[in-house]
């Protein structure tokens, strides 16, 4: 059980049951649409941004636990960071839980408790949904897909 | 529910004389550990593991027999030939087919759907006609006759169903009308289990001359399949599911109306003389088989077949039915637990879901205890719109599965109940 421990991580599966940030936005200047064509994930980025920073960020939708954990933990994180340092954050995430560069999860923070996903390829997805939406979103894209 | 829970509650169904453990060692895979746990093989219905005797028959084919067929005057021609050939046979057998010129081979349920629908379908159907399918239909018998919908400017109608995943029959049969060129109906849902009354679907529809494709896909392998007593125009398959290769399936048609269908595909092996003028069209079966075929995939399927025959599809439609109950006992004793499909007739397939549990979840939980099980929208988006659920967990059974694996399954998911607490 210790490499799915490793995934579904207590704050993760607190995340899922009570996810911050999961609510529609009306005041959004930006938004997206992610989805996951294989399991049905399917998630709604909002933001708010000015002068190139997040002002505020909320998300809604649907998908497992790790979709979920994600994408609500990735909202209390860039929340109030410039766009760039989203992106950036986006790169270190994507790098970690795909495995390449595991001795970097230190760099991200309360993030790293998703570097066990790096475990399970088929879950990858999963996890980097929200991102791909968020980053959708940020390059004004209204549509995401993890294909 | 109510009827598989009253079931239960009646005199407990025995397949004592169902040796599984005999069977199961014709299968080299279940041997298999995965995860350090032995293999809980609980996804047939995507696909089917392989016996002994199906692995052998493809290998000694390319070991001694292969050649091209239908074209050398050599010895190994002859006897691929030949092989090939009783392959038909035995499949015309197997679904009590009038001809073994009315068999045949495409690359599986999906492709023999395609088949007839740009052959059949784009000759008969056309604007404001109509195309009449299910709510449970998979993708592949969906998105083929959206296709020739959007192509021909006709209307692709759907026959709903209720809470349990039945076929609404009154309402069936009320969307048949002077418009409606073509029915296309799967025997058995592939995701909730449902099994259709197919003669009764097809007698609706033959009394308004309206022609019936059978997607079987699904029944093939939990099913006897008698095409002559269903009375269906087409019944398409895959082999994989029936414990047979990947990429070999069939297409059965009346040979009526294969006789007046144009080709499919062009190439080899379809054609009686070619010039650049003219080609003349081989005759059936050859005539939708262009190109070389998937000949040991045939080969396989074939010893599939009699590997499914020397056991008999009655005694393991019983032995699943068994496991199928005492799978929906277990199952309905999980609070929380809500199982998508209840109809009356079903066959081999556990669909579920859990409150507040994501499919994904389960799925990644089960499989690290060795239980393999299928998670997701199972190629029916439709459907699951129609249940209000973004997707399911699903276990499907085969001849090989036991009591044991559906008890494994059930100990897997209250464990993960305490993992998401």
């Amino acid at each position: 059980m210790s490499e799915l421990d490793d995934l579904y991580q207590e704050v993760i599966l607190e995340h899922n049951k009570h996810p911050r940030n999961f609510h529609v936005m009306e005041s959004a200047n930006r938004q997206a649409e992610g989805y996951n064509p294989l399991c049905g994930d399917h998630y709604t980025i909002f933001l708010d941004v000015a002068d190139d920073a997040i002002r505020d960020i909320s998300f809604q939708g649907s998908g497992c636990a790790i979709s979920k954990a994600s994408a609500s933990m990735m909202s209390q994180v860039v929340k109030t960071k410039t766009t760039a340092e989203a992106e950036d954050l986006f790169q270190k995430f994507h790098a970690v839980i795909t495995g390449g560069k595991v001795g970097n999860a230190e760099n991200l923070g309360k993030l790293a408790v998703f570097a066990g996903v790096a475990s399970f390829p088929t879950r990858i997805k999963c996890a980097t949904l929200a991102w791909h939406t968020l980053h959708a979103a940020l390059e004004g894209k209204q549509i995401a897909s993890t294909e | 529910m109510s009827t598989v829970a009253n079931e239960l509650r009646g005199p407990e169904y025995t397949s004592a004389s169902f040796d599984v453990e005999k069977f199961r060692a014709d299968f080299p895979i279940l041997s298999r550990q995965v995860h350090g746990h032995p293999l809980v093989y609980l996804d047939n219905a995507a696909t089917t593991q392989k016996p002994r005797a199906v692995i052998d028959a493809i290998a000694h084919y390319y070991e001694f027999d292969n050649a091209n067929i239908h074209r050398g005057v050599h010895l190994l021609s002859q006897i691929a030939t030949d092989a090939y050939e009783a392959a038909r046979a035995t499949v015309q057998h197997f679904l009590n087919a009038e001809s073994a010129n009315e068999i045949i081979f495409v690359r599986g349920a999906t492709e023999g759907i395609n088949l007839v629908a740009q052959t059949y379908g784009r000759q008969h159907v056309g604007a404001g006609d109509e195309v009449v399918i299910s709510a449970m239909e998979h993708h592949s018998n969906i998105v083929p006759w959206q296709m020739l919908c959007d192509e021909k400017g006709a209307r692709l109608r759907v026959a709903p169903i209720n809470d349990e995943g039945e076929l609404l029959l009154d309402e069936f049969e009320a969307l048949l009308n002077a418009k409606t060129k073509f029915v296309a109906v799967a025997h058995v849902s592939n995701a909730l289990g449902t099994v259709n009354p197919v003669a009764s679907l097809v007698k609706m529809a033959h009394a308004r001359n309206i022609p019936v494709l059978v997607d079987g896909a699904q029944a093939v392998p939990h099913v006897g399949v008698d095409v002559q007593a269903l009375g269906c125009d087409f019944y398409a398959f895959s082999g994989h599911k029936l414990y047979g290769p990947t990429g070999v399936g069939v297409l059965y048609g009346k040979r009526a109306m294969l006789e007046a269908m144009p080709p499919y595909q062009g190439g080899g092996d379809m054609i009686r003389s070619v010039t650049f003028e003219k080609t003349i069209y081989n005759q059936l079966p050859y005539k939708f088989e262009a190109g070389t075929p998937n000949m040991a995939g045939v080969i396989g399927l074939a010893a599939a077949m009699e590997y499914v025959r020397s056991i008999g599809l009655d005694a393991i439609a019983a032995h699943e039915h068994d496991l199928l109950l005492h799978g929906t006992q277990g199952l309905n004793s999980i609070p929380g637990l809500r199982l998508i499909g209840t109809a009356k007739q079903k066959a081999g397939v556990l669909s579920f879901v859990i409150e507040d549990i994501h499919p994904h979840d389960i799925g990644t939980v089960l499989d690290r205890e060795g239980i393999a099980i299928r998670t997701g929208h199972h190629c029916a988006q439709p459907l699951m719109q129609r249940f209000g659920i973004p997707a399911t967990a699903r276990a499907s059974l085969a001849l090989y599965n036991t009591r044991a694996d559906l008890d494994a399954l059930v100990a897997g998911v209250r464990k993960l109940k305490e993992v998401f607490a």
